[in-house]
Parts: C-alpha cells; sequence; structure tokens
C-alpha cells in the first residue's frame, strides 16, 4: 500500500505517469466518471482549509466516489484527546483513501504507519503540502509543454513559503532549471534551501529585490504573499511592499507567454487588474488541481480505467 | 597515579571527550547492568591533552554500542575477553536512533503525542545530519568535535 507524504516520494518517471493520467483526465472527464463508484474518501482535517478540502472532495465526487470527514479537530476525536494513530485505525474501517491535513508537522506520517488504507497527506504545519507542489507542476507542464528548460521566478515570501520550497525540491529533478529568488532581504531564502538545495546541486540562481528587474528573463512567476507580520518594524514593510504587489504595469515588463502562478489565497500581492491578462494562470491552477488529486486517488487506490 | 585493574570479560571505551563519560553511562544504561563499571575523567592524553575512560565488566553482548557511534564516532572501543584485548571496534553513525533525543520542533506531532517514538535519522553522513523523522527537524549534536 502507498501513501503520498512529500511531493519527492514519487520518482521523475512515476510523476510523468501521474500527470499524463491527469491530462488524461482533463480531456476526458466522461471516461473517469464512475472510476470510484462505491469508494469513500475520508478527509480528516484537523484545521480547516477550505480551498484544499473542497478540492479534494470535488476530485472524488467527479470520479463517482463519496466522501465523508471532518474538517476541523473541534468537531473530532481529536478534541477528547484520542491519538492521531486511534482516529487513523477507525477510519481505516470507514474509508478506503484518506486526506489528512494536521497543524502538527508529521502527523499524517504517524497515520500512515498505522493505517490499512493509502493516507495522502493535506498539509502538515509548515512542513509539507505534497498536492499544491503536484498542482504547481501539472499546471506548469499542461500549460508550458514541459518541466525542464525553465527561468522560474518565485517571489515574495521566499523564507516561510512551504510551498516555494516544496516547487524548489520538485523542479530541481528537471535540466535546464533556473530561479530568480525575488524577496525582501527579510524574507530572503532559507540556508538550508539555498546552500544545501541549491548550490549542493549546481542549479543556477539569481537573488533580486525587486520584482521589475526580474520580469523580462522570466517563463514562470510564481507569486506569494508577503506578510505584515513577517517584517521587523512597520517602516520596512511599507517600503517595501510595493515591490511584491504584481500590477498591470509590471505584465507589461514580462515574456508574452510568461505565466503567473500563485497558491492562493491571493490578498493585494496581484492586482486584481491582471485577472483578465491571459499570461495570469492562477485560477486555472486551481482546476489543475482538481485533476490532479483525481489522478492521486486512483493511482493510490490502485484502479485503472481503460 | 590512580590504578584500576584490567577486566576479564567486557570494554574499555577511550579516547572519550573529557567530560562526557557520565552521559555515555547513561545512555548505554550502563546503570540499569549489575556489573563493574568505572568511569575514569580527565585522564591524561597524548592525542586529547584530557580524556574521559569508561571500563565495564560484563558479557560482550550485553552492550549496544550503536547509540556511541551518534554520540562520538571517535571513541575507541576495546573487546576484552579472557584478560585481552579481544577485538577493536571501529564505531560507526547508526542510520537510526531511537528514543535517545528529543525533537525540539514545537511544531512537530511528537510536541503533542507523547507515546511516539522519538526517531531520527541519518540524512547526511558526511555532515553528520541527523533529522526528526516526523517533521523533519535538524538535531544539532552538542557534542561534536
Amino acid at each position: 500500500m502507498r501513501h503520498l507524504m512529500s511531493p519527492l516520494d514519487f520518482s521523475v518517471d512515476e510523476l510523468d505517469k501521474l500527470l499524463d493520467l491527469a491530462n488524461d483526465i482533463e480531456k476526458n472527464p466522461g471516461k473517469y466518471a464512475h472510476a470510484c463508484e462505491g469508494k469513500k474518501l475520508a478527509t480528516c482535517f484537523y484545521e480547516p482549509s477550505t480551498r484544499t478540502r473542497l478540492s479534494f472532495e470535488a476530485a472524488m465526487l467527479n470520479l463517482g466516489g463519496s466522501v465523508l470527514g471532518f474538517s476541523s479537530a473541534d468537531s473530532s476525536s481529536a478534541a477528547k484527546g484520542e491519538s492521531v494513530s486511534d482516529t487513523i485505525r477507525i477510519i481505516s474501517c470507514y474509508a478506503d483513501i484518506c486526506a489528512m491535513r494536521h497543524p502538527k508537522e508529521g502527523a499524517p506520517l504517524v497515520a500512515s504507519q498505522k493505517s490499512l488504507i493509502p493516507v495522502i497527506n493535506a498539509g502538515d504545519g509548515g512542513h509539507q503540502h505534497p498536492t499544491q507542489t503536484l498542482t504547481d507542476l501539472l499546471t506548469i507542464r499542461s500549460l508550458k509543454g514541459r518541466l525542464g528548460d525553465l527561468t522560474i521566478g518565485l517571489c515574495g515570501d521566499l523564507k516561510f513559503g512551504r510551498t516555494v520550497h516544496s516547487l524548489i525540491n520538485a523542479l530541481i529533478r528537471y535540466p535546464g532549471i533556473r530561479f530568480v529568488l525575488i524577496s525582501p532581504e527579510e524574507l530572503k531564502i532559507p540556508s538550508y534551501i539555498r546552500e544545501d538545495v541549491l548550490v549542493a546541486n549546481g542549479i543556477p540562481f539569481t537573488e533580486v529585490e525587486r520584482l521589475e528587474d526580474a520580469m523580462p528573463e522570466l517563463d514562470i512567476l510564481y507569486m506569494t504573499r508577503v506578510q505584515k507580520e513577517r517584517f521587523f518594524n512597520e517602516e520596512d514593510y511599507v517600503r517595501l511592499k510595493n515591490y511584491y504587489i504584481l500590477t498591470k504595469a509590471k505584465m507589461e515588463l514580462a515574456k508574452e507567454d510568461m505565466l503567473v502562478l500563485h497558491p492562493l489565497p491571493r490578498v493585494n500581492e496581484i492586482s486584481v487588474e491582471v485577472d483578465d491578462d491571459p499570461r495570469a494562470a492562477y485560477f486555472r491552477q486551481a482546476q489543475y488541481g482538481v485533476y490532479v488529486r483525481m489522478a492521486l486517488i486512483l493511482t493510490l487506490l490502485g484502479i485503472e480505467v481503460n | 597515579m590512580l590504578n584500576i585493574s584490567g577486566i576479564h570479560e567486557g570494554f574499555v571505551l577511550d579516547h572519550i571527550k573529557a567530560g562526557m563519560s557520565l552521559q555515555i553511562y547513561h545512555d548505554l544504561k550502563l546503570d540499569e547492568l549489575d556489573c563493574t563499571v568505572a568511569i575514569i575523567k580527565n585522564a591524561r592524553s597524548n592525542k586529547m591533552g584530557k580524556k574521559d575512560i569508561v571500563k565495564v565488566e560484563c558479557p560482550v553482548e550485553a552492550l549496544d554500542l550503536d547509540i556511541l557511534g551518534f554520540i562520538d564516532h571517535n571513541i575507541t572501543v576495546n573487546v576484552i575477553k579472557d584478560d585481552k584485548i579481544f577485538e577493536k571496534k571501529e564505531l560507526h553513525l547508526p542510520k537510526q536512533v531511537k528514543n535517545v533525543i528529543t525533537c525540539k520542533n514545537p511544531r512537530c506531532i511528537t510536541s503533542i503525542e507523547q507515546e511516539l517514538d522519538q526517531i531520527f535519522v541519518l540524512t547526511d553522513e558526511e555532515k553528520e545530519i541527523y533529522r526528526c523523522k516526523y517533521c523533519e527537524e535538524k538535531y544539532r549534536n552538542p557534542n561534536k568535535r
């Protein structure tokens, strides 16, 4: 039995197969509409995350399966002090596959050790969120046609942003990848990514402070939110925040086929005037998130559709 | 000069960093063994200036020495049988250590579910980096030379 804890759990070949399946689902949704009939997905969400939970539920419903679960720790037995190991043993009796989000890092791994059904990590604290990374990879591959030979700008909070760290780890497995890291000094990429991942693997990268300076060379711009509370003082925040807001004017500096991605929710870091730009791919990204979760459910359940 | 007699069967753990012998006594769970143990602190050493030595009189299969590799793999382990050095064991970094160190990450699942084993996995042999199996928090070995 297989679980998904980290985006690196899949080899490059396995990932290719998963993304191929997701693209086939996108093109032929009817073919998969009954693939999971009689199967149940349990969404065990110990902290609220409407978007991820609904994406998983939509994925299972699209496959003809059904869903059950809880959406906060208060409404689960965790409030009574039940351990994750005990909960998953029980859930194993009720469902065929489980997606688990937990504020504590490593909780889905603990669950997977005792589970009788496949467990998908749907986000564990600041640690991993593999289905977001799979979504990002599917979006890039579908809209760009490749995962290699790309210059990728990562913009905003590169220090605490786990989606950014996961994406870097996943993309360095492909040839010709180059990163432009766009962030204020306070939110630069941590050394365990810069030294242990980028430098150690000989991946070319540059670090810049202003988004404008990076725009012309990018194939992909991955935006994240710069949160006020991450700054030491208000003055620095006010000085820097506009550097990291994507506007129509900044988009004019970009290539015609550049793509803008964002894990969402967006607050104000992408101006709404950019939404109608054909290069804005963040809402399509959410749709790809459903396809990749459908492919993942089928893969982990070992269901093949001919 | 302090003299401690030789042992018939057991171990002599030599070249322990000065001051570390009591930790080794606890980590090897020597307090749970009914055997003679000599702890020598601050012995003179040409190589190290000062060092600690631990002598344990016990059956050679009684100790799990994997943990020593984790604490300090520069320690010399002499296995004694019939009053002679029977073997000099080379220490390696264990691939995994269980319930020896605890994860300090307050966001780790082990911080709220205390019945879980504390497991650290060797992720970089060259840099001697261990990470928590659950949250991947790096463990910094304070005793590293």
